[in-house]
């Protein structure tokens, strides 16, 4: 597939996780060339860019950064969403783990084009050594002068970049909960608008962005807005990390074109080189475990972020999730669904009762207890959550409740009979047995 | 609050705190919650009750305050846990993958239920780790082991003496 390496460009070189290796292949001059151009034409560069998030929405990074209001005298802050936890999604840790000083020179970057002389980076607690090596990244940055009084010694202009840890709560990936968590308390959405970018941290205009997205800004100054506009695929620039997992043969985190498309991740011989055993594709989860479900039928799809948009699914943080032909439809929607029961926040009705009565739902149809109107009653919850399609009728504060109800009705319309099944033979047809037909720990 | 720390523990409390409060706005100093918690639980390996007196008035909030951040994050001990905490990931591409195998797999060899918190070990189903591609995975005491197999859990339960 021969693609242009961007964001894992320094993945696996020797000491590269090190300022002096990053130095060596010239590291930080990026950030020197930008502190050359205003704010507002580095702002310009991202726009042309065609950077979009890497989060999950894929909102156009630049027009986001030009929501921050110029004459609010408030300090601006940045924050860094590096809590990777929506299921299927591996990717932010292996740039933490592999190239932190790229998204530290992106951030000194972003920080100068929206003028903030704080960034926050919120990693998720469990990233015990991602963390470890971007502590060591940050402090050698202040050694260096990088961060500090003058930014890459840039007169009056300060940074300060500090790591704050999550403690486990997947809410906190959401934009607005991760603000409340940085301001140390539990991780509840706020209402928007006021949007971030106007009312964030400490009341301040706060821009939040994803590791991936910031990390993306080197190689943008350096090869050029164009270059990267024209990488990708239509709207979206550049290219980005997909996380492929379970039935393939080779599961990993990959480097992607935005025109690769799903089939081509899973077959592909620098990919997932296909189902083991002969299997066939069943499912594809698409964009991390809350994204619709697609059928064998709809993966031969561009993992660019509008293609989706006619399946009335998403791209979101490139979390695939392959499903083969001997696995259960009821079984794989049920553990979707305890995650999001398990991690609703409790704050909004239709979502803290919600998900965990449809997990409990599903484990009754996948036990072999289901009733008849169970189905109805699953799809009933669900819509009250979230009505599908299209994605974005929430009826809750953040897109959590959407995150558990899209699944459930995407899985329910497109395997229904497997659902009946359940119902009428009283039992899963797949068996009981411990899933994994990859593990040997019997 | 002096049976809460030792002397030594007192002044690494101290100087972390000091050095975590520099990192955020003079006015703002209950932003500083979640790090402080998770330095008292490094000290103390959970967080007791006094604890969260001790921290509320350092941060100046209330002790109610800080309890609703210490239960509402998982990894904030509340009640003090065994020497061996074990998260397993059960997620999809874990399950996928054998986690469920491996789960019970573990409950045998360790003797104890997913759940229970013993003196030695407790066990645990978690959320998902951010090891998709390279399932299934688990940690211990906050140390992460991924592309597990039998032998690779076999060598690791060897070494939590
Ligand atoms: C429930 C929920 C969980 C989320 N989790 C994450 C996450 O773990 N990491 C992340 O970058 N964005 C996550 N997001 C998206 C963020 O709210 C936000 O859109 C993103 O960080 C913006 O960065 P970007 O524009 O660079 O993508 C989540 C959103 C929701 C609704």
């Amino acid at each position: 597939m021969n693609v242009e390496k961007v964001v894992t460009r320094n993945w696996g070189k020797p000491g590269q996780n090190t300022l002096q290796g990053y130095k060596q292949g010239g590291g930080y001059a990026q950030l020197k060339k930008a502190l050359e151009l205003t704010p507002d034409a580095v702002v310009a560069e991202v726009k042309k860019s065609n950077l979009r998030g890497r989060g999950g929405a894929g909102f156009p990074t630049g027009l986001k950064w030009s929501f921050v209001p110029k004459d609010n005298p408030k300090p601006k802050y940045l924050a860094i969403n590096a809590d990777e936890s929506e299921p299927g999604t591996a990717k932010d840790r292996f740039i933490l783990e592999n190239d932190p000083h790229s998204l530290l020179e992106g951030i000194g970057i972003a920080c100068w084009a929206l003028g903030a002389h704080t960034c926050y980076i919120y990693a998720r607690g469990e990233f015990k050594y991602p963390s470890a090596v971007l502590d060591k990244a940050i402090a050698e940055a202040y050694r260096d002068g990088i961060f500090g009084k003058k930014l890459m010694g840039k007169d009056g202009f300060a940074l300060d970049v500090y790591q704050v840890r999550g403690a486990g709560a997947y809410i906190c990936g959401e934009e607005t909960a991760l603000l409340e968590s940085l301001e140390g308390k539990k991780g509840w959405p706020r209402l928007k608008p006021p949007f971030p970018a106007v009312v964030g941290l400490f009341g301040c205009p706060t821009v939040v962005n994803n590791v991936e997205t910031i990390a993306s800004l080197p190689p943008i100054f350096e090869k050029g807005a164009e270059w990267f506009a024209k990488l990708g695929a239509e709207k979206s620039g550049g290219t980005r990390l997909v996380t492929l997992s379970g039935a393939v043969k080779r599961p990993g985190t990959y480097e992607v074109a935005m025109h690769t498309s799903i089939k081509d991740l899973i077959f592909d011989a620098e990919y997932g080189q296909g189902l083991p055993n002969g299997r066939k594709v069943k499912a594809v989860i698409p964009g991390g475990s809350s994204a619709p479900v697609l059928t064998a039928d709809e993966i031969d799809v561009k993992l660019e972020f509008d293609a989706f948009k006619p399946l009335q699914s998403m791209a979101g943080s490139g979390g695939v999730i392959v499903l083969d032909d001997s696995t259960c439809a009821v079984r794989s929607l049920w553990r979707v669904a305890r995650f999001y029961a398990e991690e609703s926040c409790g704050q909004c009705t239709p979502c803290r009762e919600g998900q965990p009565w449809m997990a409990r739902l599903l484990r009754k149809i996948e036990e072999g207890r289901g009733e008849t109107k169970d189905l109805e009653t699953l799809m009933g919850v669900a819509k009250s959550i979230a009505p599908w399609p299209p994605i974005g009728l929430g009826n809750t504060i953040c897109a959590l409740g959407d995150a558990g109800a899209l699944p459930v009705q995407s899985f329910v319309q497109k395997f229904k009979s497997e659902f009946e099944q359940h119902i009428a033979q009283h039992r899963c047809p797949y068996g009981d047995k411990p899933w994994g037909h990859y593990g040997d720990f019997a | 609050m002096s049976d809460l720390f030792t002397a030594d523990e007192r002044a690494r409390f101290d100087a972390g705190l000091s050095e975590l409060l520099s990192h955020y706005p003079a006015d703002r100093k209950r932003a500083a919650m979640l790090p402080v918690l998770r330095l008292v639980q490094s000290l103390k390996g959970w967080i007791p009750p006094e604890a969260m007196k001790l921290v509320a008035e350092k941060l100046e909030t209330t002790p109610e305050r800080v309890q609703e951040v210490a239960t509402f994050y998982v990894m904030f001990h509340t009640q003090k846990p065994g020497k061996y905490v074990i998260d397993v990931c059960t997620n999809l591409s874990c399950s996928l993958r054998g986690a469920e195998g491996m789960l019970a797999y573990l409950e045998r060899r360790l003797g104890t239920k997913a759940g229970t918190n013993g003196d030695k070990y407790f066990l645990r189903e978690t959320e998902c780790l951010a090891s998709c591609g390279t399932a299934p995975c688990l940690q211990v005491n906050e140390d992460h082991h991924e592309n597990l197999d039998k032998a690779k859990l076999d060598k690791l339960l060897e070494t939590l003496t």
